[in-house]
């Protein structure tokens, strides 16, 4: 230990070190152990952006050697016979079942979502508002096959007179219209990934909700609003990157859900306009379903279409991180 | 429009803590009533419980009355709602929405309490923002966000938005606490002004704004930390700043402690 | 007094005609009853209908009554109030129902011979056989990834609070971020390529590990990040100031302050991957054998047990009963991580908070 006069000399409660200071830290860091410990906290950075490279290198890889043999257009075929000779498949259909059944599953879920939220952070009294957000808190950490266990086992039977009660009365819009089949379709399947998201969705939006700073809330309070009123001129608008960016994590949830989708789909490799009868199937679904028969080929085939996903989801979660980057920023700037 | 407000042994606790303890008072219309006291003895307390903003606050609880014009504010069937829109309020940190406009945050009571025509809503704003002295300085860029403003700005901005829905009284909570000199004067200024119309009360703790804006001044104490705040008297500001009746009031004034 | 003069058009009384205050429950009585004596009289045979029906009903009815009575401003107040209870009454139902359903089919066979054996040659259609094999297979492909995913999470978070400033940190921070969110069968899917397709090894709990530690690493360096911030840089100048250096600093006072919220990070994340089928669909393929060595050959896991018995059941039988089973000792298992991972975090949390 050399302690030099400098940090004897030095007042022993200095609140902040200046950056000066702290460079002289680190720049007199020449000791082996500092050198070692950083290098490895570096080298563990620098291998977890690797591994992203490495990811998108090797599925690229795979996926440009399914596709130069594809004898259908990738991006527009409506086959996936990836054991024949030649091989014919493309996404189309599988880009079709995911987006649909992610739409539905974030129509249903971010309204809903927002409302828990707003029940555990401004209805609900304080006695019962903690336990609910920690149930929510676990249920959030269901396994996601567990969730089509019981989708295929209570939810599936439900949807049948939800099924048929759609058919009556929008079976006129096409896109309700029913002909009878097992309720396996991408509305089941957009319900369940609701479900399935719906946790993830509050947790993130009741944290924002509780940043709301108290101040603004009194203010509304203080012109007579109501307390609808409170949340719709004060909570709703301080929280609204919030909720888009917790919405976003949800979608990457429902997009690459797996399993669920699995146990309640039957696939077809077919575009329906009817969400109600059987038609699509999802990027990830297809890719567990399909996976167990491939043939190499076949496996090459499944990694395009996984690449496809994956840079979906790359988006989409890119896009949830700049909007909650410039939140910061923004409620930096007003603290 | 200005109304009387009379407190009859009023008693605020949050949870099982009692803050303030068996106040009574009269707040005068027309007139600028301003609470000093030390920290914690329950000024800024008492001052929301005018307003029923205290029951807000986790576990804050009420008793006793508040009269405002011969109408108990704590009495059956009253709306809370209903006495925020009479009874205003300026916070001690200017807290304009950030989201909104100059013009929305003026108009955000207005358009709570109904459909006006975009031409009457324009007057009003305009109107509260003259009584805030703020007019001249933002009426060209009334569409950009309040936030924008200076804090001194931010707070008037803050009072045209309380006055715009023509509250009876207004409660003011160490207005000018988080503001320079220059920024103080003006509100203290506007204070002046606003008290033709409006009852005004203000928190403050600034003695010598005490003795500027205000017409009478209460004085608040505690006995002990953990003790519940007491008015400890009430008087025509020029007599407590010069001969008030309670010793504790003249040491406190004299800057003997606190 | 004075205020009957008032020529304004808002009401100058403070009194405003109000609901009592048992009219909401009265009014949702109502509509459930309605909603049922509907549902029963249209034959109705979804219970989930008959919610939706009395749910409208109750957001309808709460509007209109409350608009007649107390004016339209209380009445969206009140129909925003309603809309909440129904939003937060219709996701308890379906999360509910998911946990009793595990619950009632998951404990018929669920026992101790259950636990302690293997499927072997057990046919699908009958009972016997249990999960041994796949919780054996689960817990080293589980730790195999906690032990690579740990120590790479904890030290990028290290880096990240402690050194990280500039491009690098920052880059590192967004990809973090972003690999927070790929897909699990994503993970999977590179692994296949990487390890089995090019490298050829084979289908083997080792190959399943290095997928679920890619989905693990994302989740500890977050959680490690949160925590190591909240260690008060008092502590960390103290030490500095004694002369100790700074890697000693970190290792001796940053981390051991900071280790209860670190181990919660780190159980939470162990919870989320033995949850993960999809990976290890693809790496591990599962087999009915005890194979106790990760390295070669296949393995069984968990969860994937959970999907072949189902799959190979048609949704009845022995098969299916044997998945809920299963479903229920993976839902055990993980909500047992969970709450002692919070009663960690609670135990030890830093009592310097924000």
């Amino acid at each position: 230990m050399n302690i030099t006069t400098e940090n004897t000399e030095a007042p022993p409660p200095a609140p902040q070190p200046s950056a000066a200071e702290q460079k002289r830290a680190s720049r007199g860091a020449t000791r082996a152990g500092d050198r070692i410990f950083l290098g490895l906290s570096r080298g563990s950075g620098i291998f977890l952006l690797v591994i992203m490279a490495a990811i998108a290198v090797f599925l690229t890889y795979r996926a440009s050697l399914a596709i130069s043999k594809d004898h259908g257009n990738f991006l527009t075929t409506f086959e996936w016979d990836t054991n024949v000779v030649p091989p014919v498949f493309g996404i189309a259909v599988l880009a079709f079942g995911t987006v649909v059944s992610s739409i539905i599953a974030m129509a249903i879920a971010v309204p809903v979502a927002v409302g828990i939220a707003l029940f555990i952070t401004h209805y609900a009294p304080r006695k019962l508002g903690t336990p609910i957000a920690y149930v929510i808190d676990l249920l959030a950490a269901v396994p996601s096959i567990v969730y089509g266990l019981w989708g295929a086992l209570v939810l599936v039977p439900h949807m049948q007179g939800v099924f048929g009660w759609l058919n009556d009365y929008f079976g006129w819009t096409g896109i309700f219209s029913w002909q009878g089949g097992a309720p396996r379709a991408l509305l089941t399947v957009g319900v369940l990934l609701a479900i399935m998201i719906l946790p993830i969705i509050t947790n993130v939006s009741r944290e924002v909700f509780r940043q709301v700073p108290q101040m603004h809330e009194e203010a509304a309070l203080a012109l007579g609003a109501t307390r609808w009123e409170v949340i719709r001129t004060a909570v709703l608008p301080f929280g609204r990157s919030g909720v888009i960016s917790a919405s976003m994590l949800g979608l990457g949830r429902a997009l690459g859900e797996t399993m669920a989708v699995a146990t309640v789909l039957s696939p077809t490799f077919d575009i329906q306009a009817s969400l109600l009868d059987p038609g699509g199937g999802t990027f990830a679904q297809n890719i567990a379903s399909k996976f167990g028969e491939a043939t190499d080929q076949g496996r090459d085939a499944l990694i395009a279409s996984g690449l496809v996903l994956f840079v979906i989801t790359l988006l989409v979660n890119g896009a949830a991180r700049m909007i909650i980057a410039r939140r910061k920023e923004y409620s930096g700037a007003n603290a | 429009m200005a109304k009387r407000i009379d407190v009859s042994g009023l008693t605020a606790y949050y949870g099982s803590h009692k803050a303030i303890e068996d106040i009574s008072m009269t707040v005068e219309p027309r007139s600028v009533t301003a609470f000093i006291g030390p920290s914690g003895c329950g000024k800024s307390t008492f001052l929301r419980t005018l307003n029923r903003m205290h029951e807000v606050t986790p576990g804050g609880r009420v008793e006793g009355k508040v009269l405002l014009d011969d109408e108990d504010l704590y009495g059956t069937g009253i709306d809370p709602v209903a006495v925020r829109r009479e009874v205003g309020m300026v916070f001690q940190r200017p807290n304009p929405f950030p989201t909104m406009s100059i013009f929305d945050n003026v108009a955000a009571g207005l358009r709570l309490n109904g459909n006006y025509k975009k031409s009457a809503l324009n007057d009003i704003v305009e109107k509260s923002l003259k009584g805030a002295n703020l007019w001249n300085e933002v009426k060209d860029r009334l569409n950009k966000p309040g936030s924008g403003l200076s804090g001194g700005q931010q707070q008037r901005l803050c009072i045209a938005r309380a006055i715009a829905v023509e509250p009876k009284v207004l409660l003011m909570d160490e207005p000018c606490s988080a503001l320079d000199p220059i920024s103080t004067l003006a509100i203290e200024d506007l204070i002046g002004e606003l008290k033709e119309r409006f009852t005004i009360v203000i928190v403050t703790h600034n003695m010598q704004q005490a003795a500027r804006v205000s017409d009478r001044t209460a004085f608040f104490n505690l006995a002990a930390v953990g003790q519940p705040g007491r008015l400890i008297e009430i008087d025509d500001t020029e007599r407590i700043f010069s001969n008030p009746s309670v010793q504790a009031t003249e040491d406190y004034i004299s800057g003997r402690f606190g | 007094m004075s205020h009957a003069a008032v020529t304004d058009r808002r009401p100058s009384t403070l009194r405003g005609a109000s609901l009592p205050k048992w009219s909401p429950w009265a009014i949702a009585a109502g509509s459930v009853a309605l909603g049922t004596g509907i549902g029963l009289g249209a034959g109705l045979d979804s219970t989930i209908q008959w919610g939706l029906i009395a749910a409208i009903l109750f957001v309808l009815g709460t509007y209109v009554i409350a608009a007649r009575v107390e004016g339209r401003r209380q009445a969206k107040d009140r129909i925003a109030t309603s809309l909440v209870w129904v939003c937060f009454l219709a996701a308890v139902i379906p999360l509910a129902s998911l946990i009793w359903e595990t619950l009632k089919r998951g404990v018929k066979v669920f026992d101790v011979y259950f636990l302690t054996h293997s499927m072997g040659v057990v046919p699908d259609t009958q009972p016997g056989g249990g999960i041994y094999h796949a919780i054996l297979g689960t817990l080293e492909q589980v730790g195999i990834a906690t032990v690579i995913a740990v120590p790479v999470g904890v030290l990028t978070a290290v880096y990240l609070v402690e050194y990280g400033r500039g491009k690098l940190a920052k880059a590192v921070t967004f990809f973090v971020d972003v690999m927070t969110g790929i897909p699990s069968i994503v993970a999977g899917l590179f692994i296949l390529s990487f390890w089995i397709l090019i490298l050829n090894m084979g289908y083997s709990g080792f190959a399943g590990s290095l997928a679920l530690a890619i989905l693990m690493m994302p989740v500890v360096v977050r959680s490690t990040e949160e925590m190591l911030k909240l260690v008060p840089n008092e502590l960390r100048e103290a030490s500095l100031a004694l002369g100790v250096p700074k890697w000693r600093t970190i290792l001796k006072v940053v981390l051991p302050t900071s280790i209860g919220g670190i181990t919660t990070g780190v159980m939470l994340a162990i919870a989320r991957i033995t949850g993960e089928t999809a990976p290890v669909l693809l790496l591990v393929w599962g087999t009915n054998f005890i194979n106790s060595n990760p390295f070669k050959d296949p393995q069984a896991s968990l969860p994937l047990y959970i999907y072949q018995q189902y799959a190979n059941s048609a949704g009845s039988g022995a098969a299916y009963d044997r998945a809920w089973a299963a479903a229920l000792a993976l839902i055990g298992f993980v909500m047992i991580l969970n709450l002692v991972a919070r009663g960690i975090a609670r135990w030890k949390a830093p009592k310097t908070g924000r």
